[in-house]
């Protein structure tokens, strides 16, 4: 197989874009760092020992919602957010999928210049 | 969360044989697949398209960077550059390099892409990563996950 070209997920890489805008400010990379410790916080929480108010911390909450790295999720009366590493985990997966194409272009290198050798 | 790949492979054939088939653009062209448009040339765009059934639409944009005869070969191209309808020659590239070492079975070869750590805020996220114990943690997991979970 060629390279880059026989995974539909090749362009996910351009599609992460996106999620690395999301996380290229410091309000909002503080906010992921707190909740990827794993516990779902509410607004008033990450609004807590903040000095943005809290609709300026709920416009960065909306940022990270729309790529995903966090949700929110009913409890009680409340909304509590939660992290989500998967938009993160699919960044590390292409580098592995690119990685393997590698490994198959040079097995591909290898065996037609030492399959020449022999003839 | 890495921002090159690296990869060695030892072939059993001379360095010179190696660098032909690097850098000679039918040779090249053989073993990747792509059938390129004429020879390589150190700062010029190279292009062709995929050769793979199916695939035959796509097509193949580097920019030749450096090459040191017998030594190293490099160019720089856009690693998710699929969509036929995009044009992505405002993205960032990654350079591709391929450095050739002998040995006493033959050849070295040793290639490197880099500059994934391009893409956008990622240097803000590595540095990000080292001050904050808590995100270190949670990129191990992602990694270990995606290991595991291929």
């Amino acid at each position: 197989m060629p390279l880059r070209t026989h995974n539909p997920t090749h362009a996910s890489l351009q599609t992460q874009a996106p999620v690395f805008a999301a996380l290229g400010d410091e309000t909002r990379l503080v906010l992921v760092a707190r909740l990827a410790q794993g516990i779902p916080c509410s607004l008033s929480q990450l609004t807590e020992g903040s000095h943005l108010t809290r609709q300026a911390i709920a416009k960065h909450l909306r940022v990270l919602q729309k790529v995903g790295i966090i949700h929110s999720l009913r409890s009680g009366r409340e909304s509590l957010f939660r992290f989500d590493p998967k938009p993160l985990e699919r960044v590390t997966e292409q580098l592995e999928l690119w990685s393997d194409q590698w490994d198959q272009a040079l097995s591909r290198l290898k065996a037609f210049v030492e399959t020449e050798v022999r003839e | 969360m890495s921002d090159r790949i690296e990869k060695r492979v030892e072939i059993k054939a001379s360095v010179s044989r190696v660098w032909r088939a690097l850098t000679d653009y039918r040779e090249f062209g053989e073993w990747f697949g792509v059938k390129l448009e004429g020879p390589f040339v150190p700062g010029q765009v190279s292009r062709g398209f995929i050769t793979h059934p199916g695939y035959e639409h796509l097509e193949w944009v580097a920019v030749v960077q450096r090459m040191e005869f017998e030594q190293l070969f490099s160019f720089t191209w856009h690693p998710y550059a699929v969509d036929p309808k995009t044009d992505y020659t405002g993205e960032p590239p990654t350079l591709v390099e391929f450095v050739l070492e002998a040995i006493p079975e033959g050849c070295r070869l040793l290639l490197t892409e880099s500059g994934f750590d391009k893409i956008p805020a990622h240097r803000r996220l590595e540095a990000f990563r080292m001050n904050e114990g808590g995100w270190t943690v949670q990129m191990k997991n992602i990694e270990s996950h995606a290991t595991q979970n291929p």
